[in-house]
């Protein structure tokens, strides 16, 4: 795994025991409206580098459309988003790496040949392949991606081969060896199973430790924000006018810090604020 | 009593069942032959079995003796060429502009009713505007094959390009991909099944217009010899070639599928489940 180099890891170091006031990913005064609705309004955001992030909130609060804007898929209509001091560029970018809930690997291409795409994008411009010896040390390091997050013998199979979770720990593979900036997860363990959801908790808590990542995740599954994050955002309308239920967007309401060390379990302040946040966002479960 | 739709043929009878309509066929024709032929011994509707064999001799294996060609294999190797040449370039066409009219928006807003358009013009209406452009010869049956089958195939390909998830387009950007690198590693690969049955389904229109172009103006090919032998009334050569042709397309097909199922096995894979 030492091949794989993060760009994230820099932060690694100083991003858990003391939040750093220095912010990765900035959003200032955002909204986004439509024409017949407005769906954020006035998100101020600071996250630092080396965050756990997770979204939740009742579905129609935003959260997708706050994941599609860090993705750059939509550009907001107000405010400003600065990614590691520059601004976000409005398509998408090997600056983020994202895992959707569906269609995330190449179902035409094997596991091992889903990562090793990453790399061949990104060293052979114009042929988007690569030969000879590039190809072999490419290979060597996909291989060692696949079996980093448990795949290492599946590099044959085609993802149509593979379960829903095996798909989501390539999804993840391929999107770590492309080494984004930030990691967006778009409820990416919603369409699995419990058992393997937990496994993939554990996987990516430990990815995550490891390359010191970077990672915003939306979720409508709050037990689960409470038992990855670092920070939990839930997403909800203040204001509300019964005539026009589009007119008022949705902002942070609550913003908990849960903890500093993805190993140590919340305190016991956290741990208030979750079960009361449970009685109060519809649909959810208080964590366990 | 089992309810009719619930009745399953056995495994063993389900060749006898799948023959059995082409036996009577058979049969039939032998039945009206021999009644024809026992009126009048020169009946050419419907020749007996002796005079097929014998034609076929003639055309296949026996040497014209005007031009000293074996007929049959001429008339494959022309209309083969033609057929060939004119589904590869359809083929070359239509991906690429599939490819460009269904991946690139600006692409797709600016051709796509140009291609709807020109799909919808019936092929062999413009035959004489192709005779008249390009003359009789090879190119203007391929131009017509070309035509005919290539704003089938590339709506076929948008088609399939425009239902790529736009996840994986999004996937393929935060993976650093550009335009080009998607096009070839994402949008191509996943289009190539589709163009594999779009060529499948685009062979039959194909023979159409290739037998069609050949009955107006040719110097060989399977179509022109039947239309050529027509006027002799020569149903003992007309039959045999209307069976070759019917193989020859089967064969092509099969070969084609063939084909598609060991290139694109994730393609097949997908879709059993």
């Amino acid at each position: 795994m030492c091949s794989v180099g993060f760009r994230g890891a820099r932060f690694a170091g100083t991003s858990w025991g003391n939040y750093s006031s220095v912010a990765f990913l900035e959003l200032t005064n955002v909204w986004q409206e439509y024409p017949d609705q407005v769906v954020l309004e006035r998100l101020n955001l600071m996250l630092e580098a080396g965050e756990f992030c997770v979204v939740v909130g009742a579905s129609g609060c935003g959260k997708s459309t706050f994941l599609r804007l860090l993705l750059g898929e939509e550009r907001p209509s107000r405010g400003r988003v600065i990614l590691d001091g520059k601004p976000l560029r409005d398509e998408p970018d090997a600056a983020r790496g994202v895992v959707f809930q569906r269609y995330s690997v190449f179902p035409h291409l094997t596991a091992l040949a889903n990562v090793l795409v990453a790399l061949e994008f990104k060293q052979a411009p114009l042929t988007a392949r690569l030969f000879g010896r590039t190809r072999y040390a490419a290979t060597k390091r996909a291989q060692a991606m696949l079996e980093a997050v448990g795949l290492g013998a599946a590099a044959a199979r085609y993802p149509c081969e593979l379960s829903g979770g095996m798909q989501q720990r390539l999804a993840l593979a391929q999107a770590l060896i492309a080494e984004p900036r930030v990691l967006l997860l778009d409820e990416p363990f919603g369409a699995l199973d419990p058992g393997s959801r937990a496994d993939m908790h554990v996987l990516v808590r430990d990815l995550w430790r490891r390359h010191g990542l970077t990672v915003v995740m939306v979720t409508h599954d709050l037990k689960e924000g409470f038992s990855l994050g670092t920070r939990l955002l839930v997403f909800d309308k203040v204001r509300h006018d019964p005539q026009a239920p589009n007119a008022y967007g949705s902002r942070v309401t609550y913003d908990l810090k849960l903890r500093t060390n993805p190993l140590t379990p919340m305190t016991h302040a956290n741990r208030a604020a979750a079960l009361r946040l449970a009685s109060i966002v519809p649909g959810h479960a208080a964590p366990g | 009593m089992r309810k009719l739709i619930n009745w399953r043929p056995a495994k063993g009878a389900l060749a006898a069942l799948g023959c059995a309509p082409f036996v009577l066929v058979l049969i039939a024709y032998m039945v009206a032959s021999q009644a024809r032929l026992e009126v009048n011994p020169n009946d050419k509707m419907l020749p007996a079995f002796a005079s097929f064999s014998a034609a076929i001799t003639r055309v296949a294996i026996e040497p014209d003796r005007r031009t000293g060609e074996r007929l049959l294999w001429v008339d494959t190797a022309a209309s083969l060429r033609r057929l060939g040449l004119a589904i590869a370039i359809s083929a070359v066409i239509g991906l690429t502009l599939g490819m460009a009219l269904g991946a690139l928006p600006i692409a797709g807003a600016s051709l796509s009713p140009l291609v709807a358009g020109v799909s919808l013009i019936p092929p062999l209406a413009i035959l004489p505007i192709l005779f008249i452009v390009v003359g009789l010869g090879e190119l203007s049956k391929v131009v017509l094959i070309c035509i005919g089958i290539t704003p089938v195939i590339t709506r076929d390909i948008e088609q399939r390009v425009r239902e790529i998830p736009r996840e994986l387009i999004v996937k393929a950007q935060t993976l650093g991909a550009s335009t080009w690198q998607i096009m070839l590693r994402v949008v191509l690969p996943q289009a190539l099944p589709r163009l594999v049955s779009a060529l499948r389904l685009g062979l039959c229109s194909a023979w159409l217009f290739l037998i069609a172009a050949e009955a107006i103006a040719a110097e060989s090919g399977l179509g022109y010899r039947i239309f050529l032998v027509r006027r002799y009334l020569a149903m003992d050569v007309i039959l045999p070639y209307v069976l070759w042709i019917t193989a020859v397309a089967y064969l092509t097909d099969y070969v084609l599928g063939w084909i598609s199922r060991r290139a694109f096995r994730w393609h097949f894979l997908g879709q059993l489940q």
